[in-house]
């Protein structure tokens, strides 16, 4: 059963989450050197990336699982997509709050309305939109699979926000940390980056895990193991 | 990277109010989903 | 099939002659709504022209929204949606006949009078005939993933509401292009990179509005 599983190894990811995050808050601050052009304001970095690249990666992962869904008609499939989507949509926030804080003194402007700001924008409103169809539908399957569907339908918006600096003139910075070249960043920065990218996720399978748990035991309110887990199971006298 | 003193590094060199701002919220983001989760699996065990 | 096609699209039209004043309340929505923001913004017009695009797409959007509900609202309340999801032919083709019929009926009348708004807002001739241009590659883009938004929402709660919430994400590449292809068009540049990319949209959202319908569909009828 997957609940006992799920629960063990909360604790094991929520540990590695707080050893990445504390490296690489040391490395982003006691290792990163200062920037030749943006002073100290460029330390944002490791905070605004990481989540960006997590809000991305959540919506797909949260995809996969709604297709797993459709196509296999399992309920856990279903499930974990909303476990994923809040954390997904808390760290597309903090990707757009960060941008903003960083963008106002680099760029001199809070916000501008160009392709990846606004379609990683979009993204929240996809998570919200996903969030919002599934606690309107009551009956759970038909959430699931309603919700499965809106995520499909978004999922085309992800590769936009990753490409989009490619495709369009943007303000944005291109891209500098890629698969294939050699990045186009001081080493060190690379580092932090890289550690707070891991303790985000390691943070995200926590607390998906544990969001997932909790939809477990709200949706089999009636199966006996979990009337068990809640000590409230009554026996036949 | 070395600060010289707490007030230089609170200071961020001029940017202490984006610096803390991005960190700030996003550790309090974190810390609400944290709260809201445990709230969630307590009164889903009831 | 195609004659399939042909019958739910006469069928739809032949409705929505009974209740003449469903269609023409939409159009009207959208004559109001473009019709507001000069009130609102002052009657400057130099900026009036700048906004121009802006005002008469999001008009668009939010008349598409407000039409949406009703595709599939009715026969699912009648017991029609049931016999058609169940006939021989392919859902995705009684879909795609229902969204030619709202398009017919919402989209197209849409894009024809935009250029009596345009003219409101002091758009000179060529801009204006590129934003009936982009109205009607754009305008089906609407229907069709308003579709699958309506299919998604169907008998849901504040079905109206969350109906624009899901949707209107959706709908930001086609006001991106279809804006941008008039603000070319009025700065001396080739709205056609705009307007391509409006046929590139509206080419996949032929594939993926059916397709999220009927799902959607299916998903509400079990």
């Amino acid at each position: 059963m997957f609940f006992p599983l799920a629960g063990k190894l909360i604790p094991w990811f929520s540990l590695l989450a707080g050893a990445f995050a504390l490296s690489g808050l040391y490395v982003a601050f006691f290792v990163a050197p200062t920037d030749a052009q943006q002073g100290e304001a460029y330390r944002i970095i490791f905070i605004h990336v990481p989540a960006a690249w997590m809000s991305m990666f959540l919506y797909l992962v949260m995809a996969g699982w709604a297709a797993v869904g459709l196509v296999l008609n399992t309920r856990l499939s279903g499930m974990m997509a909303s476990a994923l989507a809040p954390t997904g949509a808390l760290f597309t926030f903090v990707a757009l709050w960060s941008g903003s804080l960083w963008g106002r003194p680099t760029w001199g402007t809070w916000w501008v309305w160009d392709a990846r700001l606004t379609s990683e924008l979009i993204l929240l409103f996809l998570y919200l939109g996903f969030i919002a169809l599934k606690s309107a539908i009551p009956d759970p399957s038909r959430a699931d699979r309603a919700g499965a569907v809106l995520a499909l339908l978004g999922v085309v918006n992800v590769p936009v926000i990753y490409f989009s600096v490619q495709w369009w003139n943007t303000l944005h910075q291109g891209a500098s940390v890629s698969l294939t070249r050699a990045p186009s960043m001081a080493m060190t920065m690379l580092a932090g980056m890289l550690l707070m990218a891991l303790a985000a996720w390691m943070y995200s399978i926590a607390a998906t895990l544990s969001r997932l748990r909790a939809i477990i035991l709200e949706r089999e309110r009636d199966l006996e193991w979990v009337q068990l887990q809640s000590g409230s199971l009554r026996t036949a006298p | 990277m070395s600060w010289g003193s707490l007030e230089n590094f609170l200071h961020m060199g001029g940017y202490a109010v984006y610096v803390w701002g991005a960190y700030g919220v996003t550790a309090l983001c974190i810390c609400l989903e944290i709260v809201l989760l445990r709230k969630r699996a307590q009164q889903a065990r009831r | 099939m195609g004659a399939a096609f042909g019958l739910v699209v006469a069928r739809e039209l032949r409705l929505a002659l009974r209740r003449k004043g469903e269609a023409l309340n939409v159009l009207v929505f959208f004559v109001v709504v473009a019709s507001l923001f000069p009130f609102g913004v002052g009657p400057e017009p130099a900026m009036l022209q700048a906004m121009a695009a802006g005002v008469v797409w999001v008009a668009a959007l939010l008349a598409a929204i407000v039409s949406m509900p009703r595709l599939f609202a009715a026969d699912l309340a009648d017991g029609t949606l049931e016999q058609l999801a169940a006939s021989p032919h392919p859902l995705a083709v009684i879909v795609g006949a229902k969204v030619a019929a709202h398009w017919l009926l919402t989209g197209l009348p849409l894009a024809l009078v935009a250029p009596l708004l345009g003219l409101q807002y002091g758009l000179p001739a060529d801009a204006l005939g590129v934003l009936v241009a982009a109205l009607l590659l754009g305008t089906p883009v609407l229907s069709l993933l308003g579709a699958a938004g309506a299919a998604l929402t169907l008998g849901v709660r504040g079905g109206g509401a969350l109906l624009a919430l899901l949707v209107l994400p959706l709908f930001v590449p086609v006001l991106v292009f279809g804006a941008g292809a008039v603000g070319a068009a009025l700065s001396g540049i080739n709205p056609g990179p705009h307007l391509s990319l409006l046929g590139a949209v509206l080419a996949v959202s032929c594939l993926v509005g059916p397709w999220a319908a009927c799902a959607a569909l299916r998903v509400a009828l079990d």
